[in-house]
């Protein structure tokens, strides 16, 4: 799956090495901004307060 | 010894094994992916994102108190309630639910640790947005009873998440439209989370009438858990007007560190 996507960059190493690099900047870019708060609505987080 | 076109061919099938896209293949490369994933999460909820709102935490409430100090200087928009005793504070004002009111000051949790104090005590409103939580039912800042409110101690910028550093007499400051509420810690708690009475006026004490002025802080404990609640009480010193300098209580005094 990722052979094939390193295969299918394309220029010498060193360009695909960068093309990978800002892929994967904007893959956690995307993460951080949009996707993680949204998955954090789902995930519990403690209780802070007291009640009966 | 192999000729040419033999170690072509080789080749070849060396290339077309490894092009070769197999399902477990697939599989594998998935669940490596959604491991690395759960790790990023983790580092963003726990540290990344905490770092990032407890800033904006702090310039918010940064803003609001210096809004608060401003509209004092234009003239008081809303009359202080007078005490009854001449020599109390003025009552601050509280607010409803998911309304901002009022800004905490703990020296002890940084230099620009502030948070907001908005009315309620929902997750979705007010402790996840804003940042400190006001229980409704309680009293206000100055006023005899217990001013008690709520915080996260990790994630959503984690407001209460140094409650376990607090030393004795460390200045707790509120600032209202009022003024400078200063409270001075004096003791911490671990209860069950359904210990309600520590939000009585006279804390853990029922039908008891209150003579002092408390301030309770309410997060969770152990870190990470829900399974107690860590409290921690102030009393009530002094009183600065918003049109008086800021009181020396909202610095950790000198040589404190």
């Amino acid at each position: 799956m990722y052979g094939a996507l390193w295969r299918a960059l394309p220029g010498p190493v060193w360009v695909r090495l960068l093309l990978v690099l800002v892929l994967v900047a904007a893959v956690v870019f995307a993460l951080f901004t949009w996707v993680f708060p949204l998955v954090q609505e789902l995930v519990p987080v403690p209780d802070v307060t007291v009640e009966e | 010894m192999a000729t040419t076109g033999e170690r072509r061919s080789a080749r070849r099938d060396r290339t077309k094994k490894r092009r070769r896209i197999t399902f477990l293949g697939v599989f594998g490369e998935l669940s490596i992916t959604a491991g690395a994933l759960i790790f990023l999460f983790l580092f963003w909820q726990l540290w990344f994102n905490d770092i990032v709102v407890r800033a904006e935490q702090n310039s918010a409430a940064e803003s609001l108190s210096e809004s608060f100090i401003e509209a004092a200087q234009e003239g008081p928009a809303t009359e202080p309630t007078e005490p009854a005793d001449p020599a109390a504070p003025p009552i601050g004002q509280t607010a409803g639910d998911a309304e901002r009111f009022g800004v905490l000051t703990i020296p002890r949790f940084g230099d620009d640790y502030q948070a907001e104090i908005a009315g309620g005590i929902t997750r979705a409103r007010t402790l996840n947005t804003i940042g400190i939580g006001h229980y409704l039912t309680t009293q206000a800042p100055g006023e005899v009873g217990n001013f008690a409110v709520a915080g996260h101690r990790t994630t959503y910028g984690k407001p209460l998440n140094q409650i376990a550093n607090l030393r004795v007499g460390d200045a707790i400051v509120v600032q209202t439209a009022e003024g400078w509420y200063t409270y001075r810690f004096r003791t911490l708690e671990y209860v069950t989370p359904s210990a309600a009475d520590v939000l009585n006026p006279v804390p853990q004490a029922d039908g008891v009438e209150a003579t002092d002025r408390l301030i309770t802080l309410t997060s969770c404990s152990p870190m990470y858990s829900a399974a107690e609640r860590i409290i921690a009480y102030g009393v009530f010193e002094s009183f600065t007007p918003i049109t008086d300098p800021a009181p020396a209580s909202l610095e950790l005094p000198e040589g404190d560190g």
